[in-house]
């Protein structure tokens, strides 16, 4: 029977680096022995970066997000439109939607969405700091940006209950047809939502 | 091991980077978990939310084994649902009643209920009426069900208006004169046929507060459960009842301002 390859100290990173998303036990081994052998040049970087991260991150008190400064840099950036508040379920969503440009408005992550099934109810979002920033008076629309699942819209249309008395224009995502989607092989529900939700052309 | 069958998908869990854990109620085979093989993937990511039929073959070595699903989708009806509030609500509740079942029991007459239930959830009103009948029929399913069909002090058939909270049987006009503050009214819809339309509102609140009591009773308090807050989301806006008493944030969501809180307690028992 084989014994132990390496000692505790590398079986302990690459355990470690096997909790990672995307990484299993194989890669996590492929990881460490790369940066083992890249101690100096990669190794001793990463782990002063992950120290900088651990003292330094913090949630933005305004937003939800996270950042090294807080407020975070989208909260504190003056150039940004303080009309608009898009609301995402996760940091991992501010992310993609700051990486795509496609808005200059502020944001609120809730960390998360509304899940009867799983015991994520209203206390357990941070959807009461969004109501309280939404009756703000420079505040004009809220850009509900949550997931298109059962969950997500269900969160969507809990919020949009709550903002029904503030001064506010709530708007949604649209649904339909993805960029480089073929209609055929598309699914009836988002075919369906597509049509439903056409525009003159 | 191996079996196919139709089913309706009640709940989705990621597991690990592609696939997905899911609850079905099926036909044949009761409330059954499985793995999908790819089922956090945008193939299936549609097909595997909350409300769709669908067709599944399940496989696992031993029968008590998780094992994995084959999924295709037969009726995908989550994203019609996600536009209405209500069928959003109603569609989180029902998840939540048919979970109330023991896992792998056959129940074929409530997945038919249920199936139809959800076929018809785009109408506010019927799917009101469609689900206190679902619930009355949940109680039944459990073994609780309720005895509407006569008199339980005089045998009478006729003028059945009210519900002994003690027994769940029904008590008419006459026999139940005495006692009228203390029985739960039992509105015409659970006693004869109605079109949902002519269904009030005040019937609706008190179809709810006779099944909610027995539910709670009966289901849900011996688990040490409440009912849940769609339940109570939905009652709201079928029957337009909500109450905001105030800006949000004086009694802000955690206290009690939205849907899932407004419904008055008395129907929620």
């Amino acid at each position: 029977m084989a014994g132990a390859t390496a000692g505790p100290e590398i079986e302990r990173l690459i355990q470690l680096l096997a909790r990672l998303p995307g990484l299993g036990p194989r890669s996590a081994r492929r990881a460490a022995l790369h940066l083992i052998k890249k101690r100096e040049a990669l190794m001793a970087p990463l782990a002063a970066a992950l120290q900088t991260a651990i003292d330094k991150v913090e949630v933005c008190k305004v937003c939800g997000s996270i950042d090294t400064q807080n407020p975070c840099t989208v909260c504190a950036d003056a150039r940004r439109d303080r009309a608009v508040i898009v609301v995402v379920a996760d940091v991992a969503d501010l992310w993609a939607l700051e990486r795509a440009h496609a808005t200059n408005g502020l944001y609120h992550v809730l960390g998360g969405t509304l899940s009867p099934l799983d015991g994520v109810g209203p206390q357990d979002l941070a959807i009461g700091a969004l109501v309280s920033r939404a009756h703000g008076p420079e505040v004009k629309e809220i850009i509900l940006a949550l997931n298109a699942t059962v969950d997500g819209q269900t969160t969507a249309h809990y919020i949009t209950d709550l903002l029904h008395e503030a001064n506010v224009k709530v708007t949604r995502l649209a649904h339909g047809v993805p960029v480089g989607g073929e209609l055929d092989y598309l699914d009836e529900g988002t075919l369906a939502a597509a049509i439903r939700q056409r525009t003159l052309f | 091991m191996e079996w196919s069958d139709e089913g309706i998908v009640l709940g989705v869990r990621r597991h690990g980077e592609t696939s997905a854990i899911i609850e079905l109620m099926t036909h044949g085979h009761g409330r059954h978990l499985g793995m999908v093989r790819g089922g956090a993937g945008s193939r299936l990511r549609p097909v595997l939310q909350p409300g769709n039929t669908v067709s599944a073959v399940w496989r696992a070595r031993l029968d008590e084994h998780l094992g994995v699903y084959a999924v295709e989708g037969l009726e995908l009806r989550a994203a019609h649902l996600m536009a209405l509030p209500h069928a959003l609500y109603g569609l989180g509740h029902l998840a939540g009643l048919t979970r109330l079942l023991p896992e792998r029991d056959p129940h074929a007459a409530l997945y038919d209920t249920l199936a139809a239930m959800l076929s018809r959830l785009d109408d506010a009103r019927e799917a009101a009426v469609r689900m206190v009948r679902f619930e009355l029929a949940m109680l039944g399913e459990l073994g609780f069900g309720l005895d509407l069909s006569r008199c339980a002090a005089s045998g009478a058939t006729d003028d059945l208006i009210y519900v002994s909270p003690k027994s769940g049987c029904a008590v008419s006009r006459e026999a139940g004169a005495p006692w009228r503050e203390r029985l739960l009214r039992l509105p015409p819809f659970l006693r004869a046929p109605v079109k949902a339309g002519d269904v009030s509102d005040d019937d609706l609140i008190d179809g709810f507060a006779l099944t909610g009591l027995f539910l709670s009773r009966h289901v849900l308090e011996p688990r040490g459960l409440a009912h849940d807050d769609a339940r109570r989301a939905f009652m709201t806006v079928v029957t337009h009842r909500r109450g905001h008493s105030g800006p949000p944030m004086q009694n802000g969501p955690e206290q009690g301002s939205g849907p899932l809180q407004d419904f008055p307690r008395g129907a929620d028992q």
